[in-house]
């Protein structure tokens, strides 16, 4: 079974999901979720594995073999990222059961674990394929299943919220189905690595601008880079507060790996990074987003917007690694990946704890939260914290790195850009703070529920990821060097 | 694995002790051995790291956390006085905490103890830190662990105080400290501290951009906030609306004590003196730090709140440690880490009083102090010492820090900085003489009720006026250690 | 003047797409009303379609089926890449139009000017 690896990583979670779906049974559901979930987890380490030890894997989906077939790459790096996100969301699925009891009705539950499971095969799916058309396939499987995410909490928002997703998202994969056509038109391929081979020597003429144009602006809309992020704040926000958490850890991410496979890999470095335009784009709107969306944060009353808006700011150092384009800021982008991932994670699952207990969704609401939940409390805290880059936490790791970077480049704006914006952070983190350690807590709350063992236990342990990946950085700086120096820039160094 | 743990020690012993006062602060004949434990075996590890390490030449990792920068600990002359002294002081202090605290009847004490503790962790992690990365996380470990003490009182007042103690600590070290550290990183391929300088012994021999060692410079100072060099100052004497016992640990063992600590580190083991002298920015710094004294102790002749006028002082007297390493030469060191201690010793003593005076009557106007002298005589007098030592009159441990800043000043002919030491004592004499005389030859203004002042309060102010005494008559204890600075 | 012409007949599908393409996005941007936008949206798609299938169609060439007495075959893969596409394009404009239905459900209207600003701009 092995040698199917690539393909199954994908195909357990759809077909798990079929089988939620076709079984819909109450009882049975989540225990299937948590199979597949698992399993994939199993085979995605192995892939890992089998990819530091052999190198890149090529795998033919149904023997038909590239560049006509559908060809699975495997490297080290987008292998990490599958084994990330399978870990990830299921631990997400563990803390899902009692977190969608309170938070869906009784017959959406089976559809839900379904959709999610659809959502990771298809993430999955756009990190594994060397294929560009086969990685629009998956976006839409992601993408669809996002949208009925979305659309299905208790909050009847969530219905607008998703229909604006659906419109922009779609917008985004036509555009990006433009751009591949055309590289289709110019190279006659749609294998990635076939086309990044075939571009080997061809200068940046207007047609490949173009792709390159509307390739990026396609994924930017997915990854939700600044101007293009008005989707995110209203979709986290409404969303139930597992699938909150799992977009906001593992979507958002894989739309940022597409887009440095193509900037990286299939047109190339000197490719793309001759066009003095392209960084200045990119690099500037990092910053506007590092900038806007945390002041935008700092206004915000409901509490899963705030960390949305926090979250596009987030996005925004990502591709500010991405646009300083060397080697200690592509560590930087990549490590922000896995970091801001885990806390994200760590912050919607404890949001999701609040929710669960007392119905929070106002930050007002937080007030005296040390005393009356002292653990999601000190999660909350914690993760926060590491938002702002506190040394010891995980977003210390990345911003050290992308101060590296841009040190490197010379570029001292960037960096002073980099420290301002995690004083925005730490203007509306302090807010949060403030208000949970040391303000009394608002009388006539409503009556709690007690927050189950599995659900305070996943959150604990993604806040001490936080700080153990913060202070232990073997897993995560290395691999992402390793990454780095063998897949992006192996070229170049 | 044992070596790691004796340099490991000093920060693990007031964790974990943080960790026991929580969990046993219920049982009440247990609180004051455990308290005073935690001080005690802090000092005995300090001791036996000495004995374990010849200095300087030692460090060990810990762990790595970057490639080949890490974690890493280390004694050096300069880590080994401060620890000492921010160990020493712990014990005082928690002495006369747990007095003040009770007398005071404030609530959460097992909250406060327990956080003082992490701080003092801390203030040792940084003081052993033995490359520059490990003093940054030590350095903000510690904002973010006294950020609660500084809002302990709840009120809103507090909370906008310890809005200001975050933002300014924080902010300026995410904006200047760390891309400093970056370019260091950037410059040099490493962060350790090396005797001599780092800077100094990588960029030998090749063309040094003065103006980027420049810039360099003034972002360390301005980073590392905790030295208040003014413009950033103003998170101390908004932080005064803590517990006193809180501002003495704010002032004179742990918060400003790191900031300059972190300074002299820096100038000494990351630059190194020679690759400093005769950049413009030093200069321009020795002004900045000059116009700091000078008006802040302007200031504080206007204050009528006693613990905001310590304040200001504090920050007047971090500036003379500044300006003094400013100095650049090897007496310049002794004279400033001579005066760091000096002033940490003058300056608890003197908190310590005001929060002696606050507890038995209830007063933190000086003008409503008139008279106090006569029923509170040890508190008064304890004063008057701390402030004759900061004025630097002989005979008291305030004195011979300031004699060598003058020496070492004189030696390059800084006449400027011998200038605004001259001015500033005179300005010191102005805002402290006043409170002395209404302490002693004013009658007092209302009848008031004093309370007995519990014997820990006592015990403590008297060690620490004790303990300025014996460091005039033996400032060799300091100096010999340092002078083994390379 | 003649190449100019043979120009723009040479490559007249293009012309189509681009204008199919921002006729449907300019629905979509401007529409208030969520079916007309989900309208604009399919066309936009559309406009792909015939990106993809145009250049794969060779002059003379014949159906892409195997016989001896032709040589000159279309490409078939756009059309098979097409018809994945097109299930997508299905697949959203489905999932676009229930969640359109169960807007009107919920809220009684499907005017995005309404609803916006009641709904999701005030807090």
């Amino acid at each position: 079974m092995n040698e199917h690896a690539p393909a199954l990583v994908v195909m357990l979670p759809i077909i798990g999901a079929v089988l939620i779906m076709l079984i819909r049974h109450n009882n049975l559901n989540w225990s299937i979720a948590l199979l597949s979930g698992i399993s994939t987890i199993y085979y995605s380490i192995i892939l890992y594995l089998n990819a530091r030890s052999l190198g890149t894997i090529s795998y033919a989906m149904g023997g038909w073999e590239p560049p006509v077939g559908i060809e699975y790459r495997i490297d080290e790096f987008n292998s990490l990222l599958i084994a990330l996100i399978a870990i990830v969301s299921f631990l997400i699925l563990i803390y899902a059961k009692s977190s969608l009891n309170i938070e869906l009705k009784k017959n959406k539950i089976s559809t839900f674990y379904s959709m999610y499971l659809l959502c990771l095969g298809g993430l999955i799916g756009i990190l594994s394929t060397g294929d560009a058309f086969n990685a629009f396939v998956f976006l839409e499987i992601s993408s669809l299943a996002t949208y009925v995410i979305i659309s299905m909490g208790n909050d009847r928002r969530g219905l607008l919220a998703a229909y604006q997703y659906l419109i922009i998202g779609t917008i985004g994969a036509t555009l990006y189905v433009i751009g591949v056509g055309l590289i289709f038109i110019i190279t006659g391929s749609l294998n990635l690595y076939d086309i990044s081979i075939k571009l080997g020597d061809i200068e940046l003429y207007r047609p490949l601008l173009a792709s390159l144009a509307f390739i990026t602006v396609g994924i930017a809309l997915k990854i939700a880079l600044f101007p293009l992020h008005a989707w995110l704040p209203n979709a986290y926000a409404f969303a139930p507060s597992v699938g909150t958490a799992f977009l906001a850890s593992t979507a958002t991410k894989v739309a940022i790996y597409l887009l440095i496979k193509y900037l990286y890999l299939v047109y190339g470095f000197d490719l793309v990074y001759s066009n003095q335009i392209f960084i200045f784009v990119i690099l500037s709107l990092s910053i506007i987003a590092m900038f806007g969306a945390s002041m935008i944060a700092i206004f915000q009353s409901n509490l899963k917007k705030l960390f949305a808006y926090s979250s596009v700011a987030q996005i925004g150092y990502i591709t500010l690694g991405i646009g300083i384009a060397n080697y200690n800021g592509l560590i930087g982008s990549t490590v922000h990946i896995i970091n801001h991932s885990i806390i994200k994670a760590a912050i919607f699952l404890a949001i999701g704890c609040l929710v669960f207990s007392s119905k929070i969704v106002n930050i007002d609401q937080l007030a005296g939260l040390g005393k009356r939940m002292p653990m999601v409390a000190l999660c909350i805290t914690v993760s926060s914290l590491s938002l702002i880059g506190v040394p010891g936490t995980v977003g210390f790791i990345s911003k050290w790195y992308l101060v590296l970077g841009s040190l490197e480049q010379g570029w001292w704006v960037v960096v002073f850009a980099l420290a301002v914006s995690s004083i925005l952070a730490l203007i509306y983190v302090g807010r949060i703070i403030e208000l949970i350690w040391f303000h009394a807590p608002v009388v006539g709350m409503d009556s709690e529920n007690k927050i189950p063992f599995e659900m305070l236990a996943v959150t604990v342990l993604m806040t001490i990821a936080t700080i153990y990946f913060g202070i232990d950085t073997r897993l995560t700086g290395d691999l992402a060097k390793i990454a780095v120096e063998n897949v992006l820039l192996g070229e170049q160094l | 694995m044992s070596q790691q743990i004796i340099y490991l020690l000093p920060v693990l012993i007031p964790i974990f002790l943080s960790i026991l006062i929580k969990i046993t602060w219920e049982i009440q004949q247990l609180r004051y051995p455990i308290l005073l434990s935690g001080p005690i075996l802090a000092l005995w590890s300090v001791y036996k790291l000495q004995q374990n390490s010849d200095f300087m030449s030692s460090s060990i990792d810990i762990f790595d956390i970057f490639t080949n920068i890490g974690i890493s600990l280390g004694l050096e002359p300069i880590s080994f006085v401060f620890i000492t002294m921010v160990n020493s002081l712990w014990l005082v202090a928690t002495l006369y905490s747990y007095g003040y605290m009770r007398t005071n009847n404030e609530k959460r004490l097992g909250n406060f103890f327990s956080f003082f503790a992490i701080a003092i962790g801390c203030a040792n992690g940084a003081a052993l830190s033995s490359n520059l990365l490990t003093l940054f996380i030590f350095y903000e470990l510690l904002t973010v662990s006294t950020y609660p003490l500084v809002t302990h009182k709840g009120d809103e007042q507090s909370k906008q105080s310890g809005r200001k103690y975050l933002l300014i600590l924080l902010g300026t070290s995410l904006c200047f400290f760390l891309p400093a550290m970056g370019y260091v990183y950037y410059l040099s391929g490493n962060l350790d501290f090396v005797s001599g300088g780092l800077l100094t012994t990588t960029l030998s021999g090749m063309e040094v951009n003065n103006v980027a060692i420049s810039i360099l410079l003034v972002l360390f100072i301005f980073g590392i906030s905790k030295a208040a060099v003014m413009p950033f100052h103003s998170w101390l004497p908004a932080a005064m609306v803590a517990p006193t016992p809180v501002s003495a640990l704010l002032h004179a063992v742990a918060v400003v004590k790191v900031g300059v600590f972190s300074i002299i580190k820096v100038l000494v083991y990351i630059f190194g003196l020679d690759i400093l002298l005769g950049l413009f920015s030093v200069d321009l710094m020795i002004y900045i730090c000059g116009f700091t004294i000078i008006t802040t102790s302007v200031i504080a002749l206007k204050q009528d709140n006693l613990k905001k006028l310590l304040a200001y002082s504090t920050i007047s007297q971090l500036s003379y440690v500044v300006i003094a390493i400013l100095i650049l030469t090897p007496s310049a060191i002794i004279a400033a880490s001579m005066h760091l201690v000096a002033h940490a010793i003058s300056k608890i003593t003197l908190f310590f009083a005001a929060g002696a005076i606050y507890s038995s009557t209830g007063y933190t106007k000086i003008s409503e102090m008139d008279g106090i002298g006569k029923n509170l005589r040890v508190v008064s007098i304890a004063f008057t010492l701390g402030a004759m030592s900061l004025v630097g009159i002989p005979l008291l441990v305030g004195f011979t820090s300031k004699w060598y800043i003058v020496q070492s000043s004189v030696d390059v002919g800084q006449w400027f900085i011998l200038l605004i030491i001259t001015i500033s004592t005179l300005l010191n004499i102005g805002y402290f003489s006043p409170i002395i005389y209404k302490f002693f030859f004013k009658n007092e203004l209302k009848e008031v009720s004093f309370k007995t002042l519990p014997k820990d309060i006592t015990l403590s102010i008297v060690i620490c006026c004790v303990l300025m005494v014996i460091l005039f008559l033996q400032p060799n204890l300091v100096m010999e250690v340092i002078s083994n600075v390379k | 003047m003649s190449s100019a012409i043979y120009n723009f007949i040479s490559s007249y599908n293009y012309y189509i797409i681009i204008f199919l393409m921002v006729s449907g996005l300019f629905i979509v941007v401007s529409r208030g009303n969520m079916v007309k936008k989900l309208v604009g949206l399919a066309l936009f798609q559309t406009s792909v379609y015939i990106l993809y299938i145009s250049p794969g169609k060779i002059l003379n060439g014949t159906a892409p089926i195997l016989d001896d007495g032709y040589s000159v075959y279309s490409s078939p893969f756009p059309h098979v890449l097409i018809l994945t596409a097109i299930v997508v394009g299905i697949a959203t404009l489905a999932l676009g139009l229930s969640l359109v239905i169960r807007v009107n459900e919920e809220f009684g209207t499907i005017e995005e000017d309404e609803l916006f600003d009641n709904e999701l701009n005030n807090e």
